[in-house]
């Protein structure tokens, strides 16, 4: 009926990537205005790393911990803690929040679909994760002397891999909260459970050995190990790379199938 | 090709909407609703609360699925064809939010992004009394610059028609009225305007033509005067007399729908006839009628008579 110019399969693609460049960078502005959340995923975990690292006892070898400082263990927990702030806390009240107002819905009658929304906010809680954790290695490195990770590709895998977990687990509470104050309940009732799966109380290594068998069983008690044993420059163990992978495909499953545009 | 003639009548029809149907949990919110909009007009959707109207815009829009009939825009089918229609289309949606912290021009600058071919949004933000604001974040924004930056949204894709959903509700008056002003506009400017309003005044004064809906269904489709002269009671004539006239004469006047009497004055609909009527019996008595009213029935009578509200 109405033959298409040649140009017109790739023009719109075109047209729909710089779309999606500008959803982005509007959301990265509104990202930067929210100083509550900033300071729970940039500023927190480094600042939880700083005043353990001024308890002396901290900086002291453990025969417990194989020669290592808790100081040295602490560094991959509070990396860890900022990705559980980014998918936990940071993220699933703004997208309850965008379908409880009717933002999803506007965008909706756009060129644009909605999920031009939901992947903005994976790339920049994703982007504030990893910068989070840049924060935590860093300190950890200049001020407390904690070696860098020996087993660097690993621990970047482990890395991208509790993220993914994160972000999938931040995915699912904003598919089943109805309002942004529901998410943020939801939110903060799995992160404190979360935290302690990091090791944040007791080390996951020092714990009694049915329980770490259960924490070890959970994404980020896995991830921890797996951390912590790039961190020494051994490549972690597949079951607990596993562990977190399968999560994060669960996890992931259930979001997209429970999660409503409106 | 040859099918032609038998839709040439909505042959200028930009918005199609035949049979509609779409039910939640077993009610039928929208039960066979069919109008057709025509290119560069104003089309109202009236009816009561809950009668389908929300429902009915938003399947044309793409928002629903609608559970059978037909639904086109521009001949484009707004579910399967959602993207192109979405080009075309400019929506503003009832009870809808930006983000609290989008400012008008970064909401201005991203939804002109979103489009292939965008207005400039300056003039836009102009025209629309926006250009004051555009360091304003959204959350503090009164309602009347929000309802404003809604309407530049929903313009700013360059569409052919716009969806506007409740436009006015919660302005005040003064606002309402530039508000009227600019839609006035923007179909000088061709763009085809799809209203949905409970404001009859809005309705009388903007829609060259009104679908009545209630229930789901279209109880009548005219212009605002002829939805207003199928009322038996199109006119209604007022007056004190300085003497009392009896029943037995006013009923004997033409076209006379009803009497009302009230501390000495008596209320009259009826018609044009019943007016001249009315006017030639007070002569000849040779009563003087004291606030001799004569008025034209409004939109809302017509609105009550056929929707059957009481």
């Amino acid at each position: 009926m109405n033959a298409s110019p040649p140009s017109a399969t790739t023009a719109p693609a075109t047209a729909r990537r710089a779309a999606r460049t500008a959803v982005l960078r509007a959301e990265a502005r509104l990202y930067l205005r929210e100083p509550g959340s900033l300071f729970w995923v940039l500023a927190f975990p480094p600042l939880l790393l700083a005043i353990l690292g001024c308890i002396p006892m901290f900086r002291e070898v453990s025969d417990d911990l194989d020669g290592l400082r808790p100081i040295d263990i602490y560094v991959p927990v509070t990396v860890l803690i900022g990705l559980i702030v980014v998918g936990a806390q940071a993220m699933p009240p703004v997208i309850t929040g965008y379908r409880e107002r009717g933002i999803l819905r506007r965008m909706s009658t756009t060129p644009v679909r909605p999920a031009a929304l939901l992947s903005a906010q994976m790339v920049l809680n994703g982007v504030a994760g990893l910068v989070s954790a840049l924060l935590s290695v860093t300190l950890g490195r200049v001020v407390f002397d904690v070696a860098l990770p020996r087993q660097f590709p690993a621990y970047l895998l482990v890395l991208l891999l509790a993220l993914a977990a994160s972000l999938s687990l931040g995915a699912l509470i904003s598919a089943w909260a109805r309002t942004a104050r529901n998410a943020s309940a939801i939110g903060t009732v799995v992160f404190f459970p979360m935290l302690f799966c990091t090791g944040l109380w007791l080390p996951v290594r020092t714990m009694p050995d049915v329980m770490a068998r259960v924490v070890e069983a959970t994404p980020f008690g896995a991830a921890a190990r797996a951390l912590d044993q790039a961190a020494v420059g051994d490549w972690p163990a597949w079951s607990h790379l596993g562990v977190t992978a399968a999560w994060t495909a669960v996890l992931t499953a259930a979001a997209v199938r429970w999660f409503r545009w409106e | 090709m040859t099918l032609a003639s038998g839709s040439a009548a909505v042959h200028g029809a930009v918005v199609e909407v035949s049979e509609m149907r779409k039910s939640y949990g077993g009610r039928d919110v929208v039960d066979g609703i069919s109008f057709a909009v025509e290119e560069g007009e104003i089309f109202g959707i009236l009816g009561p609360n809950g009668a389908g109207k929300t429902t009915t815009v938003e399947c044309v829009e793409g928002l629903r699925v609608p559970d059978g009939g037909r639904v086109r825009v521009a001949g484009l089918d707004p579910v399967a064809d959602h993207d192109e229609v979405t080009r075309v289309l400019g929506a503003q949606l009832q009870e809808s939010e930006l983000q609290a912290k989008l400012t008008v021009r970064e909401a201005l600058e991203l939804y002109s992004a979103l489009y292939p071919h965008p207005l400039d949004w300056r003039p836009l933000a102009e025209r629309l009394g926006l250009t004051g604001r555009l360091t304003t974040r959204f959350g503090r924004l009164s309602g009347g610059q929000k309802q404003r930056l809604f309407i530049a949204l929903a313009l700013i894709g360059n569409p052919r028609v716009v969806v506007l959903d409740e436009l006015t509700t919660g302005l005040d008056p003064r606002a309402r009225r530039d508000t009227w002003e600019l839609i006035e506009d923007v179909r000088a400017g061709g763009v085809t305007v799809l209203l949905v309003t409970h404001f009859m005044e809005e309705a009388q004064r903007l829609c060259d033509r009104i679908a009545l809906i209630d229930n789901g269904r279209v109880t009548a489709l005219d212009t605002p005067r002829g939805l207003i002269a199928r009322l038996a009671r199109s006119t209604v004539i007022s007056f004190t007399p300085s003497v009392p006239l009896d029943d037995e004469e006013l009923s004997a006047l033409p076209a006379l729908a009803s009497v009302e009497r009230r501390e000495g004055r008596i209320t009259l609909g009826g018609t044009d006839e019943t007016v001249n009527a009315v006017i030639s019996l007070l002569a000849r008595r040779r009563i003087t009628a004291h606030q001799l009213r004569v008025s034209d029935a409004t939109l809302d009578d017509a609105f009550l008579d056929l929707t059957g509200t009481p």
